[in-house]
């Protein structure tokens, strides 16, 4: 048997992708619509002599899966917007100190406790800017099944590759639903980088817009790991202009000007596209349905998912829809990606959103309405 | 003349010198206790790990030539809860503080030392917030002023090892820096203590708490310490009006039981031919 | 072709299991493409009840019901509930004894609705003799009433969902549901 083919959850994709990936810890705490990856995580690990730990909220959860990923192993944990608000601390620790984690967001209708049981994609600029501080993410939106499976599998290979927290930003609808995944025989994993071992060794010494080997607690580097402002040693030196100036431009620029390498969009019907549909996750669809009958008529219509939501692929888009003259933003949200679609392609084309909340998803017939609009 | 090197200095990232700490702080006392306990202790200085919060005494372990993670404010349980989970083959050592531990951080304490997992805290007390510059802490005795108890503490303070004792931990002791014999007892009591151990060192803070409370100098505060301690043992008679403002000393408990990590390796042993510690470092590994 | 399908009734009667069986029959033994969603609300414990599945030969796209072109009814709360969008000439599939036919002629009679009686819960407490396989009594009754999947995908869906030892009471429960089903109009 070359590949396996198995009919799940989103949910149940998730955990399956992160095992698959070469997670062996996870640490959380249960909320409604992920829940369900905790139980399979509880369940699987501790059969592959991974660990699992309820712990006792969302705060502890991120702060074990730093500690747990600086022991050596790859990480996850999963939650929903009242959880995610709580893990931004951590999560800034993650990013200053270059900790590979992986977050998944099962993302439901908010803000405060909200809609437990109902879809939105209401924490997508939470993800982006949720921890205090300037700051980059990578961010992956899944739409199915499958893409819960291979997406969270991407997010820990991302983590890795740039030592940063990932975030796979799905939803209570693609959390929930089952549909068919095909599980490949070869799937590319990247294993951590082990640092080569030095009389100087400098734990933080990074090439510009990159970053360096990880090496995990119990090797004898005797590293210094702190959330402080620190220098190539690891050390803090928080008064010093340039050491920060430098430090958090690194950070930035490591995901930032690798925006190409990291990034991947979808797109169907574009080259004569007068208009565009521009979505991800779950709405993108309706909007590929949507899009799909408006050809029917005749009309001049493409569809562009993006796949990797952050870093925001601005120049990829510019070029992928320098003809069109109209954007359409379908969003589980007020706005939000909408915000930066028309930050980067306001001036080439007239950008509209489609808001949605309340916990359905688009129907074909809003986007398709919209469409016809002009 | 030839000078000595401290005996304890080779476990020290001297580039790092000098300290932050103010002159008179109890953190070098503690940090002097540690190293005594772990040479006292079967202890192997190179599997040690440190793990710490935010404020003065959770900056020690930067000092430390050891693996160290500084992290979050109050969130250091909850980090070497990870990291010693992930890799139980480590010696853990948490140093946290007063506010770190019982403030913002309380519902961490708690909830390790109810898992019993094999850390060993030590959290120095010093009753106030230094870092910042003073202001009020849980530990605080009632009456005593801070930069934000202007008018003086009106709250019961919280006697953190009868917390630790009582949400689980196995091992848990206090003292004041004016017990260091004591202290590195019980450290080394506790790094032998398969399980949650939490050593309490009531510290003495001059910069901020003595300057407030009119107890000027190290050597005041030592004495102030030392007029307040009373032992377990008298305590066990006295009122709650003459253990006011009183430091209780003394073994807590020292009552092992089944650990946390060791649980867990016992299911994975149970359900599964999988060598527990077979995940130890396998982040590295390509497939 | 796109079919979709809505499965209601009450908390417990297996409704959920029901839709996973078909959309999993669909899809992993019927080489067509399925989608499952089912309703999560606190309504999902007691109350009513629903799951849908969307069946194609393409690609499915937007996975959502909008019009159920098949609607099985094991409650009459849950048929009232949720028949409103059901799409003209659709199939309805109802255990008699649970709904009140009559309370519904209207819509029947309004959107030509081709209407099947599986007396599913009364077959699996007395044919079968365990009331907890009446939704695979119904999904017996739903194969053969609506031909959206093979009645091999079916059985292979079965046994690929059920707990271990309960294989042959399940099969047992979804050929009764294949003999019950009855076209009312």
């Amino acid at each position: 048997m070359t590949e396996k083919e198995l009919f799940v959850q989103g949910n149940e994709a998730c955990a399956l992708g992160a095992l698959k990936a070469g997670c062996t810890f996870f640490a959380g705490y249960p909320i409604t619509p992920s829940t369900e990856i905790a139980e399979i995580m509880s369940n699987e690990l501790p059969k592959i002599g991974g660990h699992f730990i309820q712990m006792e909220d969302e705060i502890a959860a991120v702060g074990a899966i730093i500690g747990a990923s600086w022991a050596g192993q790859k990480v996850v944990t999963a939650t929903s917007g009242p959880g995610f608000s709580l893990m931004q601390e951590n999560i800034g620790y993650a990013v200053m100190t270059e900790t590979p984690i992986v977050i998944i967001n099962m993302q439901r209708g908010s803000p405060s406790t909200g809609q437990p049981t109902r879809s939105a994609q209401a924490d997508m600029m939470q993800c982006r800017w949720g921890s205090h501080g300037d700051y980059e993410t990578i961010a992956l939106a899944p739409s199915s099944v499958q893409e819960c499976f291979d997406y969270t599998i991407k997010a820990f290979n991302l983590a890795e590759k740039y030592r940063c927290p990932v975030f796979v930003m799905a939803d209570e609808i693609v959390g929930h639903m089952r549909e068919k995944i095909t599980i490949p025989e070869n799937i590319p994993i990247t294993p951590r980088q082990m640092p080569e071992k030095t009389e100087n060794y400098l734990p933080y010494d990074a090439p510009e817009n990159g970053t360096t080997p990880m090496p995990s607690f119990g090797q004898g580097y005797n590293i210094h790991v702190t959330g402080l402002t620190h220098d190539k040693r690891g050390y803090p030196s928080t008064d010093d202009d340039q050491t920060h100036t430098q430090l958090v431009t690194r950070l930035c620029n490591k995901i930032t000007k690798n925006t190409e390498e990291i990034v991947e969009i979808e797109s169907q019907y574009i080259d004569d596209a007068q208009t565009i549909v521009l979505s991800y996750g779950i709405p993108s669809r309706s909007a590929l349905t949507a899009v799909k009958q408006a050809r029917q008529q005749g009309l001049k219509v493409g569809y562009i998912k993006l796949k990797t939501v952050w870093p925001f692929p601005a120049q990829q888009l510019q070029q992928l829809s320098k003809n069109a003259k109209r954007i359409i933003v379908p969003e589980l949200n007020l706005g939000q990606v909408y915000l930066e679609v028309d930050r980067v392609l306001g001036k080439q084309a007239k950008v509209e959103l489609i808001p949605k909340i309340g916990g359905a998803l688009h129907t074909p017939k809003e986007i398709l309405d919209k469409i016809l609009e002009e | 003349m030839t000078e000595h090197e401290h005996r304890f200095m080779k476990y020290l990232r001297k580039e790092r010198l000098p300290h932050i700490f103010c002159p008179g702080c109890g953190d070098g006392i503690v940090l002097n206790t540690i190293f005594n306990a772990i040479e006292m202790s079967n202890t192997d200085f190179d599997n040690i790990s440190m793990v710490s919060g935010i404020g003065c005494s959770s900056r020690i372990p930067g000092y430390v030539k050891c693996d160290s993670l500084h992290t979050t404010h109050g969130r250091a349980l909850a980090f070497a809860t990870g990291l010693k989970t992930a890799n139980p083959k480590q010696d853990v050592i948490v140093v946290t503080g007063d506010g770190d531990a019982t403030s913002i951080g309380g519902n961490h304490l708690i909830h390790a030392a109810r898992r019993n997992i094999d850390l060993t805290v030590i959290c120095i007390n010093n009753d106030i917030y230094g870092m910042t510059g003073g202001q009020i802490s849980p530990t605080s005795p009632k009456g005593s002023y801070a930069t934000t108890a202007p008018y003086g503490s009106t709250d019961k303070p919280f006697n953190i090892a009868e917390i630790a004792k009582a949400a689980g931990a196995s091992y848990v002791a206090k003292y004041t820096t004016a017990q260091p014999v004591q202290i590195s007892m019980a450290i080394k009591a506790g790094l032998e203590n398969k399980g949650f151990s939490f050593i309490e060192v009531v510290a003495q803070c001059p910069t901020y708490y003595g300057r407030k409370n009119k107890i000027r100098s190290p050597v005041e505060m030592i004495n102030w310490l030392k007029e307040n301690t009373v032992t377990l043992e008298q305590a066990k008679t006295m009122t709650d009006e003459e253990l006011a403002g009183k430091i209780i000393t003394g073994e807590y408990i020292n009552k092992p039981r089944k650990e946390f990590t060791e649980a867990l390796e016992d299911i994975t042993r149970q359900i599964s031919e999988v060598n527990p510690d077979t995940n130890i470092n396998s982040a590295y590994r390509s497939e | 072709m796109r079919t979709e399908i809505r499965i209601a009734g009450f908390g417990g009667q297996g409704v959920l299991m029901c839709g996973i069986v078909i959309a999993k029959a669909a899809s992993l033994f019927d080489n067509k493409y399925a989608v499952q969603t089912q309703s999560y609300g606190p309504e999902a414990r007691g109350g009513a009840s629903r799951t849908e599945v969307v069946v194609s030969d393409e690609q499915i796209d937007y996975p959502k019901v909008e019009n159920p072109q098949i609607f099985v009814a094991m409650s009459h709360e849950a048929l009232i509930k949720y028949i409103d969008d059901i799409q003209e000439e659709a199939i309805l599939l109802i255990d008699p004894d649970l709904v009140y036919q009559e309370q519904i002629q209207d819509i029947i009679t309004q959107k030509k609705l081709q209407v099947y009686h599986s007396r599913a819960t009364q077959t699996a407490e007395e044919t079968i003799g365990k009331k907890i396989v009446a939704n695979i009594v119904m999904l017996g009754s739903f194969v053969e009433s609506t031909g959206i999947i093979s009645v091999e995908a079916a059985k292979e869906s079965v046994l690929d969902s059920v707990p271990k030892g309960t294989e042959e009471l399940n099969m047992k429960a979804f050929e009764e549901g294949r003999k019950i089903v009855e076209k009312i109009n």
